[in-house]
């Protein structure tokens, strides 16, 4: 079965607000619903609500039945895609950095022809 | 490691790079300003670089490939926007068809390059890069190497290892 490559935009786009990155850290033990969640916050239930919309579109987190309530868990899959993104691209410039240290060692230090 | 920072901004979805070498700024400039030393850091060894164009000047455009090992090429391009040397451009990445046309299909990532003398022999060079980048980068790789993203992922983990341990040739 072939899956469905990850939506950067979408994830990085998730993840470009400071309330959300929160919601994210908080939800990682899947204990709160919205309304527990939107408690934490100076923002209404709708505000919190569509937080949690955005992050579920992006794979971050998904809301999850537990008894009578709905608790919101954090995706760890998801959170591991944008990470693994993140390090490979800091992967790419330290090689590319380790590169033009090498070649900026095999130029001559100050040492005439002989 | 030379690699001295680096600091991903969520917020402002950059991320900076930074790093010291034992040169001059003007020598650190030419490992840009120079397309056959650009060549020789831009690809991993496993898909060298190919400058076809480098005009260094505001409005200016360089042009690139790189070949995998089957023989594979993908293209892009800088289109370059600002350039103060030996300290400051600014360019656009982006990809192209064969033909070096632009391939609006990927999106175009904006490359801060900044480099400062730090003291008489030290030179810090930072580069900051908007985030689409790595969402292009992803469809590269995936291009690049035909495979599922799984695999490629894989791989290009095992490319970049071997890049870092490998010493590079003259």
């Amino acid at each position: 079965m072939q899956i469905a490559p990850p939506d950067y935009d979408r994830i990085f786009g998730a993840l470009a607000d400071a309330t959300r990155r929160d919601i994210v850290r908080r939800a990682v033990d899947g204990q709160e619903g919205i309304s527990e969640l939107a408690a934490h916050y100076p923002m209404s239930f709708a505000a919190v609500q569509k937080h949690v919309a955005i992050l579920t579109d992006a794979g971050l987190v998904t809301k999850q039945r537990q008894g009578r309530r709905k608790v919101v868990r954090t995706n760890r899959e998801g959170l591991r895609v944008a990470r693994r993104l993140l390090d490979r691209y800091q992967e790419q410039w330290t090689a590319r950095v380790d590169r033009m240290s090498a070649l900026l060692a095999e130029d001559p230090h100050e040492e005439p022809p002989t | 490691m030379t690699v001295t920072a680096v600091h991903k901004d969520l917020d402002a979805l950059t991320m900076r790079v930074e790093a010291e070498f034992p040169a001059p700024p003007e020598r650190v400039w030419q490992l840009w300003a120079d397309p056959r030393q650009l060549e020789r850091w831009w690809g991993p060894p496993t898909y060298p670089a190919t400058m076809t164009t480098h005009d260094l000047r505001p409005g200016g455009r360089v042009d690139y490939h790189m070949t995998g090992p089957e023989g594979d090429q993908f293209h892009a391009y800088w289109d370059v926007e600002e350039v103060d040397a030996p300290t400051h451009l600014v360019v656009y990445d982006g990809f192209a068809h064969d033909d070096g046309r632009p391939n609006d299909d990927f999106p175009r990532n904006r490359m801060h390059l900044a480099i400062t003398a730090v003291d008489d022999d030290r030179t810090r060079m930072t580069i900051v890069t908007d985030f689409p980048d790595l969402a292009s980068m992803e469809q590269v790789l995936a291009m690049g190497m035909e495979e599922g993203l799984t695999a490629a992922i894989g791989q290009i983990d095992d490319l970049l290892a071997e890049d870092v341990a490998a010493p590079t040739g003259a």
